[in-house]
């Protein structure tokens, strides 16, 4: 199931705005990969080009490649659609469809390819839901609007409906942000057990939750505000907090920064 | 503020200065009301409405010249902001609250189970009994109509210029309905007039006014689902794309479903708005005092038209300004309960965060 994402030469425009440059990286199958750096050095910029998602925001564009196993993401004839059914996306905000109960939340991708019968999609729901670490707390509650669960509930949702279409790799955009240490840390035992199938990229701005979950780590960073950001370098977890081989990461990662 | 006897009163605390009781504004307005009542019978005015007029002004001066000396004038002026919202209130509410009365005293007269159901048929205008069936039955077609064709329409230049719309295209859209909310009905009247009877050669007919008031609902439905469809939350949008879901069915699954009782509302409402048009009826469908039930051939009825025509005919009195009456009251009754029907949809489609 896992692929391996291999971006070389990435660019990435908001209009004529250069928001990330020159960015190539390995993203490696069944592990988790962070990234880190300061607000607005185009961490999410990145992690959306990696689904296509990028191309939504009026005015994105992408050149450069994005290999998903040994097919280019932005090759010619390559449906963003069926991209993004390969590579699921975490917002930072939990964004579960308020229309919908919990079980329709999860169920919301897979309707879309095909007709499942009602035994299956119930397999399905409550495999993810599983797979979410959330099923003991909703299944009781499966018709009830999975708006009304709390907000690490709400995220957990989330991560259930984006591994309900079974994709390759899962981005997560700072996906704890807006949750209380408790959630956080659910979350996180979910991302531990997750990379056992999925190819995880992780977007954090803390950077024990970085140390914790992540195998390797990509440093961002970016000259002044309007320049494009860059990635520094990426490396293993380890090495990145112990030993980096850039003093600029070095420096972000101890508090010395700017 | 050296004034001793001011600073003489002024309790030890700093935070809690002189105020005036709760029943000083009731006061107040008792004050002025009798004042105002006084003044205008004094003076020989005999109109219902310049006593009001006085006590209003008298209240809002009274109020703030009063709490200025006791309170300050920070509060005096905060007094005076909410009067002047209240008396702004009273005097929206007045004529409505009026109009309401009035329709509803001289409507009841004649308004029953017999006046629904029966079309004015061969009673002269002089004559009491017939009924509002075939006016009915017209309007509600021809709205019914207008409905079908302006909804479909609406909708989608809506969905349009939310989700798709960029550049010329939907600047130039913008720019007509924009124009087209201003439409005067009568205007959208004479070009299906001379479009559809005069050109096309075809006549009257219950249809030929649904195009008119579909010309005029197109541009409310519009503007309401284009607000509707901006409240959806960027977010969800992301959320479904991302999940693989193509565009278009990310506005019929998820868009459209968390807007619907936006949208719904606001469809009904401009049902209501067009409900009481007359001059499109007038100039296109013409009227029959009898029961036709093809909206496609032939003059039909329609409230406005019958109200129009029975009080036209009445003098003032007898038995056709009762049905002038009793045809408003039904029209009032009809939009009032479409706008119960939007509120009640909209609270029962609007978003879900029951636990
Ligand atoms: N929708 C947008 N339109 C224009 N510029 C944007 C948009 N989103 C982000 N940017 C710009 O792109 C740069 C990178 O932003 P972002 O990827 O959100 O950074 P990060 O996630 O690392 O905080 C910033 O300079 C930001 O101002
Ligand atoms: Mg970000």
């Amino acid at each position: 199931m896992a692929k391996r994402i291999d971006v070389s030469g990435l660019n990435a425009y908001y209009g004529s705005f250069l928001a990330i440059e020159d960015i190539s990286m390995t993203v490696e199958p069944r592990s988790v990969t962070a990234f880190i750096g300061p607000s607005g050095c185009g961490k999410s910029t990145f992690l959306r080009t990696l689904n296509r998602m990028h191309e939504v925001t009026p005015g994105g564009r992408v050149d450069g490649k994005v290999m998903l196993d040994d097919e280019n993401l932005y090759g010619p004839g390559i449906d963003p659609v069926a991209v993004r059914r390969e590579v699921g996306m975490v917002f930072q905000r939990p964004n579960p469809f308020p229309t919908m109960s919990v079980y329709d939340n999860v169920a919301a991708g897979l309707r879309l390819n095909g007709r499942y019968k009602k035994s299956e999609m119930d397999d399905v729901v409550e495999k993810s839901l599983k797979g979410a670490n959330l099923w003991n707390e909703v299944k009781d509650r499966l018709n009830k609007p999975g708006s009304g669960l709390s907000g690490g509930q709400q995220q957990r949702l989330c991560i259930a409906r984006a591994i309900a279409v079974e994709p390759n790799v899962l981005l997560m955009d700072e996906p704890c942000s807006a949750l209380d240490p408790i959630s956080t840390l659910a979350i996180e035992d979910l991302i531990g057990e997750l990379k056992e199938r999925f190819t995880i990229v992780i977007v954090t701005h803390n950077m024990q939750q970085a140390a914790r979950v992540s195998d390797r780590t990509a440093f961002f960073n970016l000259a002044a505000v309007g320049q494009p950001g860059k990635l520094i370098e990426i490396d293993e977890t380890e090495r990145i907090f112990s030993n980096p081989s850039v003093q600029a990461t070095e420096d972000y990662i101890s508090g010395r920064f700017g | 503020m050296s004034n001793a006897s001011l600073t003489d009163q002024r309790p030890p605390s700093s935070l809690r200065g002189a105020t005036l009781p709760k029943w000083f504004a009731w006061a107040v307005a008792a004050g002025a009301v009798l004042l105002g009542l006084g003044i205008s019978f004094a003076a020989g005015l005999d109109s219902s409405i310049q006593w009001a007029l006085i006590a209003a002004v008298l209240f809002v001066a009274g109020s703030y010249g009063i709490s200025a000396k006791v309170e300050g004038r920070r509060q005096a002026k905060d007094r005076t902001a909410t009067s002047l919202v209240w008396v702004a209130f009273l005097l929206a509410i007045i004529p409505l609250a009026s109009l309401i009365w009035t329709t509803v005293k001289r409507g009841v007269k004649v308004l029953d189970g017999y006046f629904l159901t029966h079309s004015m048929g061969y009673v002269r205008d002089t004559e009491p009994g017939g009924g509002i069936y075939h006016a009915i039955l017209g309007t509600l077609e021809q709205v019914g109509i207008a409905t079908v064709i302006a909804v479909p329409i609406g909708v989608l230049t809506a969905i349009y210029l939310v989700e798709y719309g960029r550049g010329k295209l939907a600047k130039a859209v913008t720019f007509f309905v924009d124009v087209m909310t201003g439409i005067p009905s009568i205007v959208a009247g004479l070009f299906i007039l001379s479009l559809w009877i005069l050109i096309l050669d075809m006549g009257y007919s219950g249809f030929a006014g649904s195009m008119a008031l579909a010309i005029l609902m197109i541009p409310v439905v519009v503007r309401s689902t284009e607000e509707m469809l901006k409240l959806v939350p960027n977010e969800l949008r992301e959320a479904s794309l991302a999940l693989g879901v193509p565009k278009w069915r990310t506005i019929i699954k998820v868009v459209l479903p968390t807007s619907i009782g936006g949208i719904t509302t606001g469809i009904m409402l401009a049902i209501a708005r067009i409900a009481g048009e007359t001059a499109p009826v007038l100039l296109l469908v013409w009227v029959t005092n009898l029961i036709n039930a093809n909206p496609f051939k032939d003059p039909q009825a329609s409230l406005p038209m019958y109200i129009y025509l029975q009080f036209i005919n009445s003098g003032g009195q007898g038995a056709a300004y009762d049905r002038a009456w009793a045809a408003a009251l039904t029209l009032i009754a009809f939009i009032m309960i479409l706008n119960l029907v939007a509120r009640g949809i909209a609270r029962w489609k609007a978003p879900k965060t029951g636990r």
